[in-house]
């Protein structure tokens, strides 16, 4: 039994959910390999030799991988994936696009957004927008899986010494072409992996008075997110929808503002440890999941909230 | 240029799902079914695209049980030309559901794919990557933005980071996300006129796929519950509590 483990990177930086889908990995058990690929990423399989538990890594450098283009990616991973008993990564937009391509590629089924490992074989993974947790065991010979990673603690990012191999591979489908790119550039914590994150939803009214949220945010060296009626108005982007479609948070602390709570949106952050809900619906669901409900006003409450968390913080 | 779009069965998103009690699944019996709210989207996206004469052919296609004409009837009141059901009562998991689909592609030879990212009763997201792969074509996942230019389509999509733009040669896959396009409501009169749109049914044999589940579900449970909350009076006694009793700041 053995695992290999798509890395995810970004600027030249192992992703922190590679810790997690190694700690996944080491949950089944078995030697566990790491793939890099991407185009200059000599510094990320470094970084990922690190990792504790890491047996051995393959870097793919190579300008076909340079933007995860899924129609390339999924064509080293499937050459690169042979012998290996669990092919493994994030449940990220990258692993979600790819992965399936590379089931297919193999004939074999894929268990999406894995939250536990019970065996070899045994998966744990929510459907239903999380209303319901099923049990799936698979009669594949190649387990082909994505992780949530909220759900396992990364392993240490230091102490491990595997060797790096590189993988002179170059798998260009010729069938697609990064155009461009319009990344959001924040100097935040980033939002699946934060401590504390402070959404906002509808009752925000505008982007611009996003930037209440964004004080607080400083204060308590929060992520920004958002439900998705924020971003489908246009207050903030994409990647800061939160929820069964968006991503995946589970902070120590979830702070939502002027949301209602719906169940796609609970689907999201209802792993937090502690959620604190502000709203002025006082039967507003999103109190139903929370430890501290403020029923106010959010236009009083998160100024003062900004002023109270100063004096303690 | 003829687009298929695929549209699943679901169970209504506004439904609250009860586990049953003996842990086997959920509970779907007479409980509101619907259209997936992504393939409403890939319809819709796909009726846009007729509108802006770009596309010429909608079909429509979906796999599931004879009921599941409902949502063909949907697709068609939307603005879809004709349809096509695979009928089986099997449980039918994303791979077996893109080798049918793939099956389908090999006899229409559509130019493009519309399908949804994600169901929302398994949670899925892979069937539209995994009929890419099988039918070799590339594929634009979590779609925003689909732009047809000659022998190509742009696509705009929702990344972890922000927003990525590639261009896939044609025919490809696409599939939508949430901001892609706001569905319309079908009219009256479309919902009749539906009723007479040709709506072919086969079979899994016909397509030559054999419904093997790969996956078994061993259980299905409810979530572990959250201990109830309180209510705090004030923003002092919010921020008390989070330093004192939750310790979290
Ligand atoms: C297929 C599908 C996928 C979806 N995926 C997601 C997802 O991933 N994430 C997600 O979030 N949603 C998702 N949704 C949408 C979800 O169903 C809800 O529509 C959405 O979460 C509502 O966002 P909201 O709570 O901001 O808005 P609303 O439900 O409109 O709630 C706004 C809240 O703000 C409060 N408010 C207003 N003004 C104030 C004020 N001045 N002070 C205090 N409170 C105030 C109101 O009382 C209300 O409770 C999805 C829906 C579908 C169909
Ligand atoms: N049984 C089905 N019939 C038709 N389309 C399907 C079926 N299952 C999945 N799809 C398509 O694939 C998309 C993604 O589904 P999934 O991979 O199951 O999350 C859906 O939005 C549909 O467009």
């Amino acid at each position: 039994m053995s695992t290999l483990v798509i890395a995810d990177h970004n600027k030249g930086e192992l992703a922190g959910s590679t810790l997690s889908v190694i700690a996944a990995a080491k949950a089944i058990g078995g030697d566990i390999d790491v793939l890099v690929a991407g185009k200059d990423i000599g510094g990320v399989a470094e970084q990922a030799a690190k990792a504790d538990g890491v047996n051995k890594v393959l870097a793919a450098d190579n300008d076909a991988y340079g933007h995860d283009l899924a129609e390339n990616l999924s064509l080293l991973i499937a050459e690169i994936g042979k012998g290996y008993s669990h092919l493994m990564a994030s449940a990220g937009s990258v692993g979600k696009d790819t992965m399936p391509r590379v089931a297919a590629m193999l004939d074999v089924a894929q268990v999406s957004d894995i939250m536990g490992v019970q065996s070899e074989d045994t998966f744990v993974r929510p459907i239903y927008a999380g209303n319901a947790i099923a049990t799936v065991q698979s009669s594949d010979s190649v387990k082909v899986i994505t992780v949530r990673t909220t759900s396992f603690d990364p392993v240490a990012a230091e102490g491990g010494s595997a060797s790096v191999e590189s993988v002179d591979s170059a798998h260009d489908a010729g069938l697609s072409e990064f155009v461009s790119e319009e990344l959001a550039e924040s100097d935040r914590p980033d939002l699946a992996a934060a401590d504390v994150v402070i959404s906002g939803g509808r009752g925000m009214q505008n982007g611009d008075n996003f930037k209440m949220l964004e004080s607080v945010a400083d204060v308590l060296g929060a992520a920004i997110g958002a439900s998705r009626a924020a971003v489908d108005a246009g207050f903030v982007p994409n990647d800061m929808q939160v929820g069964q479609t968006g991503k995946i948070v589970a902070p120590n602390l979830y702070i939502a503002v002027g949301i209602s709570g719906a169940i796609q949106h609970l689907a999201g952050m209802g792993d937090s440890k502690f959620i604190v809900a502000i709203n002025k619906d006082e039967d507003a669901p999103i109190f139903q999941v929370a430890d501290y409900g403020l029923v106010a006003d959010l236009f009083d409450a998160v100024p003062q909230l900004e002023e109270e968390l100063k004096k303690v913080v | 240029m003829k687009v298929l779009v695929a549209v699943k069965r679901v169970i209504d998103y506004n439904v609250k799902v009860r586990v049953k009690p003996d842990n086997t699944g959920v509970d779907l019996s007479n409980v509101k079914m619907a259209m997936n709210p992504f393939c409403e989207i890939a319809v819709e996206e796909a009726v846009r695209l007729k509108e802006k004469g770009v596309a010429t052919e909608i079909v429509a296609v979906t796999i599931g049980p004879k009921v599941s004409q409902e949502q063909l009837r949907t697709a068609l009141a939307l603005g879809a030309d004709r349809a096509i059901q695979v009928e089986t009562d099997e449980d039918v998991q994303s791979l077996d559901a893109a080798k049918m689909l793939k099956a389908v592609v090999d006899k229409e030879e559509p130019n493009l794919v519309i399908m949804g990212k994600q169901s929302i009763d398994t949670d899925n997201n892979q069937t539209g990557q995994m009929l890419a792969q099988l039918a070799g074509m590339p594929q634009g996942t979590f779609a925003s933005e689909v732009e047809v230019e000659g022998e190509k389509v742009k696509v705009t999509r929702e990344i972890d980071g922000g927003l990525m733009t590639v261009s896939l040669n044609l025919p490809a896959v696409v599939t939508t996300d949430l901001r892609l396009n706001e569905p319309r409501y079908a009219s009256l009169p479309n919902i009749m006129k539906a009723k007479k749109k040709p709506l072919e049914t086969v079979s899994p044999a016909d397509l030559g796929v054999d419904v093997a589940p790969r996956l078994k579900t061993l259980k299905v449970e409810e979530p572990q519950p959250r201990q109830p909350g309180i209510k705090v009076e004030s923003v002092e006694e919010l921020v008390d509590k989070l330093k004192n009793e939750a310790k979290v700041i």
